[in-house]
């Protein structure tokens, strides 16, 4: 009997221990047979680059479709895409593109001038719901056919010849090349579309792996939500001799400590984040993995400039001038960012804001004062709107504590889950929130042009005919000497009208095996698997 | 018998009404739409998608188109996930969901009760104490807790098993399967052990002690039929926690289930997946309470004779 119950006992802590063993590891296997394991923050809403908005999405359609240019994950220079070249007017409102001879559908089919022709109608088509379709209403009646007034025979895209596609803008356009490295401008293989519904029908299955077509140097052939993105060589691909990896899979893991654990326990070859309280750790014990790399992106806060007292310049400067936002980026959200004192973040290539937000709290203090509030007196009671993260509640706490000790005021916190946040700030329904805006080109434009009067990203209810003035001229400026100085007028005027306060440039800190080769991190957080490779 | 299930049947249907209904009134209520973003979307988008998913219309439309088409058996398109239906995304998650749940009951069961049953043997010894102590602390930690500590001593510093996954790496199912386990284990531990004491306290097992029997043969064939009685009656409930309790774990061990499209649909307005979820969920534990008791009516006879003559 004893016997029996102990042969019991062993079989089951066998049972209980079966697979155990030294567990096998996915960077090992991948090295080996040239597939790169990625985690990708969220799982995708779908592969469509016209309908999908997001980081996670566009991490992936980067592997699956090519633009007409490219960028170069180095320099970000703009690099010949399916474009091999192109000619630019003198006016520089023409565009000539060359499509490669070679460039072909991941179905064999022939990637021509006509594809772009459909491909950008379908975009500018208002029953999609394209959230991007205003990026290139830079092409001439582009606006006009979206608003249903013209055909869109009358749309400045043309197919001349089979390879070779002209695009007439409205006014020069300087940032137009990078739009169309932007998802948003890529091509879609619209016969495949139409098979599985009307061109302006979103969701329909045509970006599911067994029905989709694309022209990028991979192809999905698995995807299953909440587990993986699978994607393989496209060997159609116009430069598929040159693509050294086989496979790449994106993990959706929406957890910074999950995803940091398993690539410790070697199931990753990059992380997407990092958590915070890492970052030490990996900078001091084990910095071959450790990318740090500043992200073109800024976290502000905004003020609703139609309330009292916030309508009064004076009370908003003594808000902006008494916070010190190098403290905030050393003691509060410690992850190598960089205080900002402007709107747009320092561009590597070219432009840095010359205006700063001055941390002055005794001028401060004088500005309040001259508001009618000595030392805080009779300050009403605001309130800082945040949605859910323990970084935004501790930024928020900081400025709350350096409110109150520089001006005397006391300011409350409000939490708010994300959408309710969103909500509120669309109806205006708050005093002062959190933001943060992420350039989606290397240029100004793309953060100046949100506080322009009536724009919906604005949420200030700030309006300067100056301001609106300098982002128009810069539309129509080509001298890039003269359009930066507007810019810098521009940022100038965000600066003394302070209906935003910049609180720091972005950061991006995350791990990278050491097997990963030619992978390039960049400002624009733009990444290009054509040339990475997987080595042990 | 057959009338009980009928009866039960009928019953789950207002229930999965009701249900639909609350849920509905709640999502809609709360602030935020599924199309808002960070990053304005132009009025007419908004509208384009609107139309689309047909969010114009009177909410008494929406619902009862809604809960038509559910009777039907399509749970509409997802609005986050646009390609795919709430049919496909549960079709998706619910095997990863099942089969963890599935996992953690049988460990559940084989741990629970043999350390319930073995202290029920000696019972007021060390060797009672202290399995019952050990369910004491399983009851007590929560599986944001168990899973991690799992995860540090197993997966990092031992390195035995994967620390997340589903289905790619052998071994990778075992501390999730454990994780969401314990807590069940612990419970079935002390319920098992109530129900053993109870019945071998009968003048039954005296008799069969008296006759002379072993010991193995008393336990597995006479006491352990009517001991497991009151483990069989929590089985339902246990069922339906481990199911919406998979959450957390298919959070802490990155596994494709059910549960993470739930918990976001939530934050992301996702009006048609928290529907179907929560229909999906509610019919799920409903089923999972029918069967158990079913099988609990099955196993006592003197239920059986009640139901009998009740006609």
């Amino acid at each position: 009997m004893h016997k029996i119950r102990w042969i019991t006992y062993c079989i089951f802590a066998l049972g209980l221990l079966s697979g155990c063993g030294k567990s096998q590891k996915l960077v090992d296997i991948g090295n080996e047979k040239q597939i790169l394991y990625v985690a990708n923050g969220d799982e995708i809403s779908d592969l469509d680059p016209q309908t999908t908005t997001g980081m996670p999405e566009w991490r992936i359609q980067r592997a699956l479709f090519e633009g007409l240019v490219s960028r170069d994950p180095q320099t970000l220079e703009v690099v010949p895409g399916v474009a091999e070249r192109w000619e630019v007017s003198d006016d520089g409102k023409k565009y000539k593109f060359y499509i490669r001879a070679n460039a072909k559908w991941s179905n064999g089919d022939d990637l021509t001038a006509d594809d772009f022709v459909r491909s950008w109608k379908r975009s500018f088509l208002p029953g999609l719901g394209n959230q991007y379709a205003s990026s290139l209403f830079v092409i001439k009646n582009a606006e006009a056919f979206y608003e249903g007034k013209i055909g869109f025979d009358e749309v400045g895209v043309k197919a001349v010849e089979p390879k070779i596609l002209d695009v007439e803008l409205i006014a020069p356009t300087p940032y137009f090349l990078q739009l169309l490295s932007h998802h948003s401008a890529f091509v879609l293989h619209t016969p495949t579309i139409e098979r599985f519904g009307a061109l302006d029908e979103r969701g329909t299955k045509w970006t599911r792996p067994e029905n989709f077509v694309g022209n990028g140097p991979f192809v999905p052939y698995e995807w299953i939500p909440t587990k993986h993105i699978a994607l393989k060589r496209n060997p159609y691909y116009w430069d598929a001799a040159n693509i050294k990896l086989n496979e790449i899979r994106f993990f959706p893991i929406q957890k910074s400590t999950v995803e940091e654990r398993m690539f410790r326990a070697g199931q990753l070859h990059m992380t997407y984040y990092l958590p915070r309280d890492k970052l030490e750790y990996y900078k001091t014990k084990n910095s071959d993995v450790l990318r740090s790399f500043p992200n073109f992106a800024t976290y502000f806060y905004r003020f609703n400039t139609t309330i009292k007292p916030l309508n009064d310049l004076r009370v908003r400067k003594a808000l902006a001038y008494s916070i010190n936002r190098q403290q905030i980026v050393e003691y509060v959200t410690k992850f190598g960012q960089k205080p900002a004192y402007a709107l747009t973040p320092p561009d590597p290539n070219s432009y840095v804001p010359e205006a700063k937000m001055p941390y002055d709290p005794e001028l401060a203090r004088n500005l309040l004062a001259e508001a009618g509030f000595p030392e805080g007196k009779g300050f009403p009671k605001l309130t800082i709107a945040f949605n859910t993260t323990d970084e935004h509640r501790n930024i928020a706490v900081a400025i709350q504590q350096m409110w109150k000790k520089e001006l005397g005021i006391d300011i409350g916190l409000e939490n708010m889950e994300w959408k309710v946040f969103l909500d509120r700030e669309r109806q205006m329904a708050y005093e002062i929130d959190r933001a943060s805006w992420v350039g989606d080109y290397l240029d100004p434009f793309t953060f100046l042009e949100m506080f322009t009067t009536g724009n919906g990203n604005n949420k200030t209810g700030f309006s300067n005919q100056d301001y609106d003035e300098l982002m128009r001229a810069s539309a129509l400026e080509t001298n890039v000497e003269q359009r930066m100085a507007l810019f810098q007028r521009a940022d100038k005027i965000l600066v003394e009208e302070v209906p935003i306060m910049p609180l720091y440039t972005y950061h991006w800190n995350r791990l990278v095996s050491t097997s990963v080769k030619n992978w390039h991190d960049n400002t624009m957080d733009y990444y290009s698997y054509n040339r990475v490779y997987l080595e042990k | 018998m057959l009338k009980f299930i009928f009866q039960r049947v009928l019953q789950a249907i207002p229930v999965l009404f009701i249900v639909a209904l609350v849920t509905f009134i709640m999502i809609r209520s709360a602030p935020g739409g599924p199309f808002d973003e960070d990053r304005n979307v132009p009025p007419e988008v908004i509208k384009a998608l609107n139309d689309r998913y047909h969010l114009g219309d009177p909410l008494w439309k929406q619902f009862f188109d809604y809960v038509s088409n559910v009777i039907q058996g399509d749970l509409g398109p997802s609005f986050k996930y646009p390609s795919h239906t709430v049919n496909d995304l549960i079709a998706a998650g619910l095997p990863a969901t099942l089969e963890l749940s599935f996992y953690a009951l049988i460990f559940a069961l084989i741990t629970g009760l043999a350390a319930g049953v073995f202290a029920s043997l000696r019972s007021n010894t060390m060797q009672d104490y202290l399995p019952m102590s050990a369910a004491m602390i399983g009851i007590c930690m929560p599986t944001f807790v168990l899973g991690p500590i799992l995860l540090l001593v197993f997966g990092i510093w031992l390195g035995w098993l994967p620390v997340a996954g589903w289905g790619q790496i052998p071994g990778d199912k075992v501390l999730p399967s454990i994780t969401l386990g314990s807590v069940y284990a612990a419970y079935i531990a002390r319920i098992s052990r109530g129900g053993m004491l109870d019945i071998l306290s009968q003048d039954y097992i005296r008799t069969a002690h008296a006759k002379g029997l072993s010991t193995t043969r008393i336990v597995f064939v006479h006491a352990l039929r009517g001991g497991i009685i009151p483990v069989i009656s929590f089985l339902g409930p246990a069922i339906a926690g481990l199911l919406a309790g998979s959450f957390v774990v298919e959070s802490i061990f990155q596994i494709p289930g059910l549960g993470r499209f739930y918990v976001t649909a939530a934050f992301n307005r996702d009006y048609t997946m928290i529907l179907g979820c929560t229909i999906f969920f509610a019919f799920l534990i409903i089923l999972c309470n029918l069967l158990a008791d079913v099988l609990l009516v099955w196993l006592n006879p003197k239920l059986r004779q009640e139901l009998d003559s009740r006609g």
